[in-house]
């Protein structure tokens, strides 16, 4: 699997752990939540970087005191029409104002890109089905939404058609979209 | 009515163009029918039995004459001719080709009409009452509202891969047109003591298999807090409804599992976390909206008009059809016209182009060019004079549009049954025919007064056999297609599940059980008393007994 971000590939240098396997030193390491929960003494001293993966049938509000030290956040789309992690999302970078990265991982097609960036994920593990210029052209397709959405490092805005008639059209989170995809 | 800007047509066409773009990814065999179906379903193209079905969109069940001309012009290019008005307010082509689908979504773009979110299971139209403005008994016109409610839900990011279908409801009369009760949130509004609106939020409600009436989950939300609410609703539902079972995925079951009381504290404690920092956004857009909504110019008329008193003495059709079919409107000197797709033996809720061209102009002439349909399956002319319905029911009767039978028992509510959809287990339509045409005397339909007939071609509920006062439900046993008989079920402020009477009846039997079951009603009623509540007053046994001692 590949990583999709910022409109390029990369390749994925996490390492997944299940809940017995041993902490490589200085690995990028995603756990599961309740490794997380059971270790976060040992594991917060861990000299790499620190995801977790939420299941997405768990309350992502199980995580809320760990997130200052996670930089990563690792959502599951099981199949694509399982939308659940779209509320966990939203939930993270609204009331829990995540702001590190957030993956969706599982059955990510081109065609719920644009869904899942506006809901706050910034990463998104890809197989090699796709082209870059399919998974752009997804985002691109339709270039106004009538609900806010999450622009990194600031939170949600409010709906940009509706920021653009009030006369706030450099609100709109589209354009921010755009600007980072086309870059 | 509401007016598209720039943004809703660029929004609109460039939904077109990712379509188109899908449609030929399938047609060249890039994209599989698994992962089409998702798609297309999202922009309302189901496969059905025989063809591709085109589901579009009607907001609120509003309509100008423009796009009910566009919608004939449709059935006349991509279709045989004709279209079906469903019970979601909205409009079905039944044959359209799929390569002809985007230049057909282009054609309705062009009269700001879109097939978005018509299907899937993500937030479907809107839907109110059908009298919405114009009603005498309203707190206010819910179709603003209706239209932030369109455009926040179109394409939302959060609730495009629901459990299953959500479809929301909202009225602004006490009488409730709008069935909020047996949606998965209705919405009705009120004014509370200090003069200020506020929403009654109800969730939970609905048919298909397992019918069940909504619970109010908050009794006066603020006008201002709605969206936010609505999220925190739909958030409890996107992460806690079951996917497991397909059956079971509806709000109703994950309010009834839970039980009212932790339905209510989960949407409260989502609601509390959520702060709302968009409401004055919100709000702006709300007030912007509903300036599109602003009353027409009316004349100052008498409240009483002559020539049409003298009409209604002198011609007895024209009394009967003003008695069922126009009803009270807010304004002094105008009526609503309701107007019957309905006709004797016909296929309930289809309209020929040539009918729907003929509806057109007549609103353009007598109606400041406004159409609504209705959940019953019928249409409305929301603002006509007194004084042009004698000659507007002339040009209805010409057209074959004046069946004197709304609210009445050969106005029957039934879906496309197994004609033409690919989940029925029986057919729905040559039943609706076979009651309609035994009931066909207008007199006798006029003399049982107030009655509701819905007939669904299996357990999904399509035609809202569980809230019709008389219910038929369409099953297969063993290959042969036989028919459950509910009563007492309603869609109003007082709504009810109807109960099942007894065993089923064979198809050609249908009608007869009809007939026992009015003729006992006849025998029982005080005075005016409607069926519903001569029903409600007696019970099921009168009716079981007449039924099956018969039988």
């Amino acid at each position: 699997m590949r990583l999709l971000k910022n409109g390029e590939f990369f390749e994925d240098t996490w390492l997944t752990l299940d809940n017995e396997e041993a902490v490589p030193q200085g690995a990028d390491i995603l756990v599961s939540a309740e490794r997380l929960q059971a270790e976060f003494g040992t594991l917060m001293l861990h000299n790499g970087r620190l995801g977790v993966v939420v299941a997405n049938d768990r309350a992502v509000d199980d995580i809320a005191d760990y997130l200052e030290v996670i930089d990563t956040v690792v959502l599951e789309f099981p199949s694509f029409t399982d939308g659940r992690a779209y509320s966990q999302a939203r939930k993270l970078r609204g009331s829990l104002k995540f702001r590190g990265g957030l993956r969706a991982t599982g059955n990510v097609l081109p065609d719920q890109l644009a869904f899942m960036r506006q809901c706050g994920f910034d990463t998104f593990e890809v197989n090699g089905r796709f082209g870059l210029d399919v998974w752009q052209r997804a985002v691109t397709a339709m270039t106004l939404t009538y609900q806010g959405g999450y622009v990194p490092d600031r939170g949600f805005a409010p709906a940009d058609v509706w920021s653009a008639r009030a006369g706030n059209a450099d609100d709109t989170l589209r354009s921010d979209f755009e600007e980072i995809w086309t870059a | 009515m509401y007016r598209y800007d720039e943004f809703d047509h660029r929004f609109v066409r460039e939904r077109v163009g990712q379509f188109r773009d899908q449609v030929e990814r399938r047609l060249g065999g890039e994209l599989s029918e698994a992962e089409f179906k998702p798609l297309r379903l999202m922009n309302g193209v189901y496969l059905q039995l025989h063809a591709y079905m085109l589901r579009v969109a009607i907001p609120y069940g509003t309509l100008s004459s423009a796009q009910m001309r566009r919608l004939a012009e449709i059935a006349d290019t991509y279709d045989k001719g004709y279209a079906h008005f469903t019970t979601r307010q909205n409009v079905q082509y039944n044959w359209p080709k799929l390569k002809d689908m985007p230049d057909l979504l282009d054609d309705l773009a062009d009269v700001e009409m879109h097939a978005i979110q018509t299907s899937g299971n993500c937030i479907r139209n809107v839907t109110t009452d059908q009298w919405a403005g114009v009603a005498a008994d309203e707190v206010a016109d819910p179709r603003p509202v209706c239209e932030l409610l369109r455009q926040w839900s179109s394409l939302h990011p959060e609730f495009s891969f629901l459990p299953r279908k959500f479809k929301i409801a909202v009225t602004g009369a006490p009488r409730d047109r709008a069935a909020v009760a047996v949606h998965d949130i209705g919405l009705r509004m009120h004014v509370n003591a200090d003069g200020a609106r506020g929403w009654e939020v109800l969730a939970g409600g609905g048919q298909g298999r397992t019918p069940m009436i909504a619970i109010t989950v908050r009794e006066f939300l603020p006008e201002a807090e709605l969206l936010g609410y609505l999220e925190a609703v739909m958030r409890v539902y996107n992460l806690h409804g079951r996917r497991d079972n397909k059956y079971k995925a509806r709000i109703k079951i994950l309010v009834h599992e839970l039980g009212a009381d932790a339905f209510r504290a989960q949407v409260e404690a989502e609601y509390a976390k959520l702060g709302s920092p968009t409401v004055d956004v919100e709000q702006r857009e709300l007030e912007r909206i509903s300036a599109y909504f602003a009353p027409p110019v009316y004349d100052e008329l008498d409240e009483t008009c002559v020539p049409f008193e003298l009409a209604k003495n002198e011609n007895r059709e024209f009394a009967w059809w003003v008695k069922s079919n126009v009803s009270a409107h807010k304004v002094s000197g105008y009526a609503i016209v309701n107007i019957s797709l309905k006709p004797t033996g016909g296929i309930p809720g289809d309209a020929t182009s040539q009918q729907m061209f003929v509806v057109a102009d007549l609103a353009e002439q007598y109606s400041h060019a406004e159409i609504r349909v209705t959940h019953r399956q019928n249409l409305v002319l929301p603002d006509v004079r007194l004084s042009d319905l004698y000659t507007l029911w002339i040009e209805l009767n010409s057209a074959e549009l004046a069946t004197a039978n709304v609210g009445l028992i050969g106005d029957i509510v039934a879906c496309p049954g197994l004609d033409y959809c690919a989940l029925a287990t029986a057919r729905s339509i040559p039943i609706a025919q076979d009651v309609s045409e035994r009931f066909e005397d207008l007199k006798r339909q006029h003399d049982i007064g107030s009655l509701t007939i819905n007939i669904s071609g299996c357990i999904n509920a399509c035609g809202h056999h569980h809230v019709g006062h008389i219910g038929i439900l369409g099953l297969d046993k063993k290959g042969e297609e036989f028919y459950q008989i509910t009563l007492g079920g309603s869609s109003d402020e007082n709504a009810s599940i109807g109960t099942i009477l007894g065993p089923g009846f064979a198809g050609d039997q249908v009608a007869d059980a009809i007939e026992t079951i009015v003729e006992t009603y006849l025998g029982l009623r005080a005075d005016d008393e409607p069926f519903i509540e001569t029903y409600r007053r007696v019970g099921a046994k009168p009716f079981k007994e007449a039924l099956y001692e018969t039988a």
